[in-house]
């Protein structure tokens, strides 16, 4: 057994270990901290597939933005997830037997899975021979040259989801003191102050 | 290449620049105050693109490598999608004010909404199929959930958006298993693989999985279980909007994937569809029955109508295509008016769904009732109005395409359908007396019933020669 075939089934292992580790602990912090592990290690497994690329932005976002997004939202949200997880138990039997049945049916599928003669060629096609261009480039410009229409279009749904985000949850609140930096600056002092002269020995 | 590419796409990009400017108008400058300007604008807007697509010659072209197509097919669904959002948009303007909904990003979302309807009907390829379907989804969800402080509302939103995951779901595993296969996401790839309609069993599960997506999109029994619920909490402008441009655009989709991509194997995908096309329409009469909200009644009847536009699909054939082409623009005709009139549905200045408050309108509103009642009687299939010839064209493709089974359950469920659309006529003018309804109506809403009603009975003599581009439509689809 090689390097490679080593270090494959290493993360292989992890990966698997750690996803199971991600449901069923009872901490969901922890839960968090095993997708991060879970992520790192597919990063390994891609680095062995030769897309280095892929790897760098596996780790890059979703370690080091999406995790740690999940894990500020783990603990600042109240939830309680004893309750969350209490219809389990009863909706365990049925989920299971349709889990078991769906399962069935994607055997059998794989089993009788056949492609059409010329698919490895058309699949092939898009990306340009993987020994003469760098992965990084070739990505580039699948995204932005070949599908620059599909991007595009990608930039547009993140636009309605900013949107969406905006209008459904934005709310001008009426009753709260905001700063008005205008007004403070332009307070004129012979406005806002009195000058009193209080007598030894006498209130106001 | 990307010159050519991108004027192809012209119509697409400058309605994309406009959503943008208009969003930005918004922020920077009265924020709601400049909502009336904005929604007139992107109305204005849809008009004139609209006459764009539909002076832009009559060739077929695609641009980006396949992935965007501009045939007669999606010139003729763009030009019904952009004319009813914008006539949908403003007939609504009133009701949105009235309840203090009107904020300038509706305007701009039914835009982007518009814009991924674009995308869909131009579709060339899986992925741009799932772009523009997922563009349009997502503004239609947040314009569903706009009145935010109404329970209804914000649960019809959720309801919707949480089904609607599932429906991409669905589709994009259809889509993963159909890329497996044939290794391209291109139509014109895939369809070359199966070109001697031979399909394997995954393949077929992929299909499957597909069209589960895109039923849901239309409504079609068995994933019309959103339809009721989010029609109901919709603010009514919003639930007018749903039931007609979407509607266009999920059908015309429907049709693109399945002749585009599988048009070899169409007794494969014919069953399927017929099946669907079935149970909605059964369903769609029977379960009317029982309603008494407008509101839901019309999702009911959507469905229904949904099934006759898909038996017109299962034909498979080219005339079945231009039937279903005729069919959704003659529903959509009948659904802007019959809005037209639900939006003026108050008592007190609160909107009223009840049909129930609509007992003897035609002692109080003779000319509205009369109207209301040609439209009723269209869109349950009652000759000579335009209506049943709608019916009719799709029926008549199924028997040409040897599949009458499948036109005399249309018969019969168009029957059972009509009993619903039959009582809301015999409450307005043989029902008891009821509170009265407001008898205020804007003009633009009275106009549009009006209008509708009577190309009901105009339109009979030569369809507007909406005919001719149908068929030009269908001929670029089905070779």
């Amino acid at each position: 057994m090689g390097v490679a075939d080593f270090a494959f089934y290493a993360f292989a292992i992890t990966v698997l270990a750690s996803a199971i580790l991600v449901v069923f602990s009872r901490n969901p912090v922890h839960s968090v901290l095993w997708l991060i592990l879970a992520f790192l290690s597919s990063a390994g497994l891609f680095v062995l597939l030769g897309a280095e690329f892929v790897a760098m932005l596996l780790i890059i976002v979703y370690v080091g933005a999406v995790a740690v997004l999940f894990l500020f939202v783990v603990m600042m949200l109240d939830i309680d997830f004893a309750r969350l997880k209490e219809g389990m138990s009863r909706n365990l039997p049925l989920g299971g037997l349709i889990g078991v049945v769906l399962l069935m049916q994607l055997g059998l599928l794989f089993g009788a899975w056949q492609e059409a003669d010329g698919a490895m060629g058309l699949r092939q096609a898009p990306t340009p021979d993987a020994s003469e261009v760098h992965n990084t480039r070739a990505l580039g410009q699948l995204i932005y040259d070949d599908y620059a229409f599909l991007f595009q279009a990608a930039g547009l749904i993140l636009l309605v989801a900013m949107i969406g985000a905006i209008v459904l949850t934005l709310r001008h609140r009426t009753d709260v003191e905001r700063q008005d930096v205008l007004s403070q600056m332009y307070r004129d002092p012979a406005q806002s102050m009195e000058l009193k002269d209080v007598k030894p020995g006498k209130g106001l | 290449m990307i010159s050519a590419d991108l004027s192809i796409a012209l119509p697409e990009i400058l309605l994309a620049l406009f959503a943008m400017t208009a969003l930005m108008v918004g922020v920077f400058t009265g924020k709601d105050r400049v909502a009336h300007l904005v929604l007139w604008a992107t109305a204005a807007a849809f008009v004139i693109l609209a006459l764009m697509v539909a002076l832009q010659g009559a060739e077929s072209r695609t641009a980006f490598g396949g992935m965007f197509i501009d045939d007669a097919f999606a010139r003729f669904a763009k030009v019904m999608i952009l004319l009813s959002a914008a006539v949908v948009m403003l007939m609504g303007q009133d009701y949105m004010e009235r309840h203090d909904l009107l904020r300038f990003e509706y305007p701009v979302l039914v835009a982007l909404a518009a814009l991924g309807m674009m995308i869909m009907v131009s579709a060339g390829d899986l992925m741009a199929l799932y772009m523009g379907l997922e563009l349009q989804s997502l503004a239609l969800y947040v314009i569903v959930a706009i009145r935010r402080d109404s329970a209804r509302s914000t649960e019809a939103g959720l309801k919707y958006f949480m089904l609607g995951a599932l429906a991409s779901g669905m589709l994009l595993y259809g889509a993963s298993l159909v890329y497996g296969f044939a290794g391209t996401t291109l139509f014109d790839g895939i369809i070359s693989t199966i070109a001697d309609g031979e399909m394997p069993l995954g393949l077929l599960i992929g299909l499957a999985f597909l069209i589960a997506g895109l039923a849901f999109k239309v409504s079609a029994v068995p994933f019309h279980m959103w339809t009721p619920d989010v029609y109901q909490g919709a603010p009514t402008p919003v639930t007018a909007f749903l039931s007609t441009a979407p509607k266009i655009a999920a059908m015309a989709l429907f049709a693109r994937v399945v002749f585009e991509a599988f048009g070899t194997a169409a007794a494969d995908w014919g069953q399927i569809v017929a099946f669907l096309a079935v149970l909605s329409m059964f369903l769609g009469g029977i379960a009317a029955i029982g309603q008494r909200d407008i509101k839901r009644l019309m999702a009911y009847s959507s469905i229904a109508h949904m099934g006759f536009a898909l038996v017109g699909l299962a034909a498979g054939s080219q005339q079945g295509v231009e039937a279903m082409l005729i069919y959704m623009a003659i529903y959509v005709t009948m659904n802007i008016g019959v809005f037209a009139f639900i939006l003026s549905m108050s008592r007190d200045g609160r909107p009223v769904t009840d049909i129930a408050s609509l007992n003897m309108l035609s002692a109080r509103e003779p000319v509205k009732a009369a109207a209301l009642l040609v439209l009723l009687f269209s869109m349950a299939g009652v000759p000579p109005l335009l209506g049943f010839f709608g019916k009719l064209a799709v029926l008549w493709a199924a028997v040409e395409a040897g599949m009458a089974w499948l036109a005399v359950a249309g018969v019969i469920a168009s029957v059972i359908g009509a009993f619903y659309y039959l009582r809301i006529v015999y409450y307005m003018y043989f029902g008891e007396e009821f509170e009265e309804l407001d008898r205020v109506m804007p003009n633009l809403q009275w106009g549009l019933l009006m209008a509708s009603s009577v190309i009901m009975v105009v339109g009979v003599i030569n369809l507007f020669g909406i005919e001719s581009f149908a068929e030009a439509a269908a001929q670029t689809l089905v070779r």
